[in-house]
């Protein structure tokens, strides 16, 4: 069996599928994750609100994705933005309990350190606290993408899941072969992305003793 | 200056940390807080920053209350040194360093220039600069510790407890190195710590607290050791403060006999008539460094001392410096001694003379007696 066959061409071609794979999960991770840092911040700087936002979070990640894109069809259409909505919602569920560990987890005598030295708030959230916080967030950004590479597909119920249209097809046409190459290309995307990021990870944080020994 | 008056807190759930206390820490000196954990000494170094305010009295640097400027301009001009170093981990050594120049608007280069020269003032070395906090030893964290503190030339630097979580070796080290930058840069230091040898060896003053936030005594570590105020202050002192007080006191007064001290080439007949005198002869070597006590009944019949053995002569334990050590370094070289003999030295190690542990009776006695040391340390 080839494990790479032609594909029928109303369906595109292996490039186009993964450039649309690729900007429909990356764009809803980074989307996550600039909503997650503010929402992130407000838990830490208001602890009272945290476990609210965690519940809110939790439900919003138990939504079935068929049915937000259904919902979302009659003001976005069948698009690419239809997708990424709720994907960003789903990073932003996976990415905002990580940066508030982050955040939180970092040692109290540099926190009182970063006080002594005289920062001042945004500046020591960005020259410490967040930099600090690289590791869980990369974590959370790991989860994130990955996940939402495999998600992407459930998009082919309204005609733009990019490799998703594989598996409609193999059931249309009877091509069991379809259905094995889109998974095999999903779970490769989602592995080089995920090394990506693991490097990235590496060269930011080249003081994380357990990354760097 | 750093001047409390009748500076209080307390906790919002009512445990009162300082109680009403008046102290002030002179310029250029080391004052050192010292009490029992929980007697408000976190509480009341970091009123001064104002990274907790205190809920009575109020706080003067040089005649200015902190709270005339906002709290990070204040801090930015204060040093703060903490128990474990609390360096920025993601942060090489250069970069920590540099932070208050950085935040004060110095220019990456000035800054940087400045970071080189203070981690070679606390003792570390050039190609430290590039590491990152993890990859240094906790003496060396501490040190740089202290470098970051004193990057803007801050003219007060507030120490919490800063060698308590190092191992007693190098806690000695950064002792001794604080000293000797002190003594260059005089900064007005106020220094926190739980150990009553520490406050004594760094203090030039130092305030006794006792839980509750109450100053107990506020004194010179000799008269401390000398007069503690009350039992609170005597029992923290520890049993042994007559002796440790004797280190405040120069060795110069203690009287040097040069009798029992023979050079290993000197004449018999002068070897035989030091015999007759003294019980122990010191032999020193041609150059007059000590090499070992001698009993007078093994001086060779013939008074030639090149024929002892090495082995034979008795080790002297450890000779004092005159002058530069203490009365305290003096009894200990008496004490250690076989012979019960001090040796004194000078600068160069040459002997000076011999002292038994009776002949140094009257310079303690008149140490303990005379109501100032003569010697800071
Ligand atoms: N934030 C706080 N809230 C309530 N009590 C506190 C707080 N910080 C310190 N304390 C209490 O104040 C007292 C003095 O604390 P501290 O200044 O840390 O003492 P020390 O540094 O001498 O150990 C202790 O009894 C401590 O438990
Ligand atoms: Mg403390």
């Amino acid at each position: 069996m080839n494990l790479f066959p032609h594909i029928p061409s109303y369906l595109g071609t292996y490039g186009s599928l993964i450039q649309q794979q690729l900007t429909m999960a990356l764009l809803s991770v980074l989307f996550g994750l600039i909503a997650a840092v503010p929402l992130a911040l407000l838990c830490v700087r208001y602890p009272k609100i945290y476990p609210a936002m965690v519940a809110l979070l939790t439900v919003i990640y138990s939504l079935p994705s068929i049915a937000l894109f259904v919902l979302l069809v009659p003001s976005t259409g069948l698009t690419q933005t239809t997708v990424i909505i709720p994907l960003a919602f789903y990073s932003l569920a996976a990415l905002v309990p990580n940066i508030v560990d982050g955040v939180r987890g970092i040692p109290e005598d540099v926190r009182l350190a970063a006080v002594a030295m005289g920062y001042t708030g945004i500046r020591r959230l960005v020259a410490v606290d967040l930099p600090l916080a690289v590791p869980p967030i990369m974590a959370g950004l790991r989860v994130a993408t990955v996940g939402n590479i495999s998600m992407v597909s459930v998009g082919t119920v309204i005609g733009v899941g990019a490799f998703g249209a594989l598996f409609t097809a193999a059931a249309q046409l009877s091509r069991s072969d379809l259905a094995v190459t889109g998974i095999v290309c999903i779970v490769a995307l989602a592995l080089v992305c995920d090394l990506l990021l693991v490097i990235t990870q590496r060269l930011l944080t080249p003081w994380n003793k357990r990354r760097s020994r | 200056m750093i001047s409390f008056q009748q500076v209080g807190k307390t906790y919002p759930d009512g445990t009162v940390a300082v109680a009403a206390t008046d102290l002030t820490a002179d310029s250029g000196r080391i004052t050192v807080l010292v009490g029992p954990s929980g007697s408000g000494k976190t509480t009341l170094l970091r009123m001064v920053n104002r990274m907790i305010e205190p809920t009575s009295g109020s706080i003067l640097i040089d005649g200015v209350d902190v709270r005339s400027k906002p709290a990070p301009e204040l801090r930015r001009g204060i040093g703060y040194v903490i128990q474990n170093a609390g360096l920025f981990p993601h942060r090489t050594v250069l970069a920590n360093v540099m932070t208050v120049p950085r935040l004060l608007g110095w220019s990456k280069e000035k800054a940087r220039e400045r970071a080189m020269e203070l981690l070679l003032t606390v003792g570390l070395e050039a190609d430290h600069a590039k590491r990152y906090p993890f990859q240094l030893s906790g003496g060396q964290q501490q040190r740089v510790g202290v470098a970051r503190a004193l990057a803007a030339d801050p003219p007060v630097l507030l120490m919490d407890e800063p060698f308590s979580a190092v191992d007693p070796v190098v806690r000695k080290d950064l002792q001794t190195e604080l000293l000797r930058i002190q003594s260059e840069l005089e900064k007005t230091i106020l220094f926190v710590t739980h150990d009553i040898d520490e406050a004594i060896l760094l203090g030039d003053r130092v305030a006794v607290l006792n839980t509750g936030g109450t100053l107990e005594q506020f004194d010179t570590p000799s008269e401390l050791l000398a007069h503690p105020k009350n039992e609170f202050v005597e029992g923290f002192l520890g049993v042994d403060r007559g002796v440790r007080r004797l280190s405040f006191f120069s060795s110069g007064a203690v009287p040097l006999r040069p009798e029992p001290v023979v050079a290993v080439d000197a004449p018999p007949q002068e070897v035989l008539a030091r015999k007759g005198t003294q019980p122990w002869l010191l032999v020193v070597d041609a150059e007059t460094k000590p090499l070992g006590w001698l009993p007078a009944q093994q001086v060779p019949a013939d008074g030639d001392l090149s024929r002892v053995p090495a082995a034979d002569l008795v080790s002297y334990g450890h000779a004092f410096t005159v002058e530069a050590e203490s009365l305290r370094a003096a009894l200990d070289s008496a004490v250690l001694s076989p012979s019960s003999r001090a040796v004194g030295v000078d600068a160069d190690g040459r002997v000076v003379g011999v002292a038994s542990v009776e002949e140094l009776v009257p310079a303690i006695r008149a140490a303990q007696d005379g109501s100032s040391p003569e010697n800071g340390r």
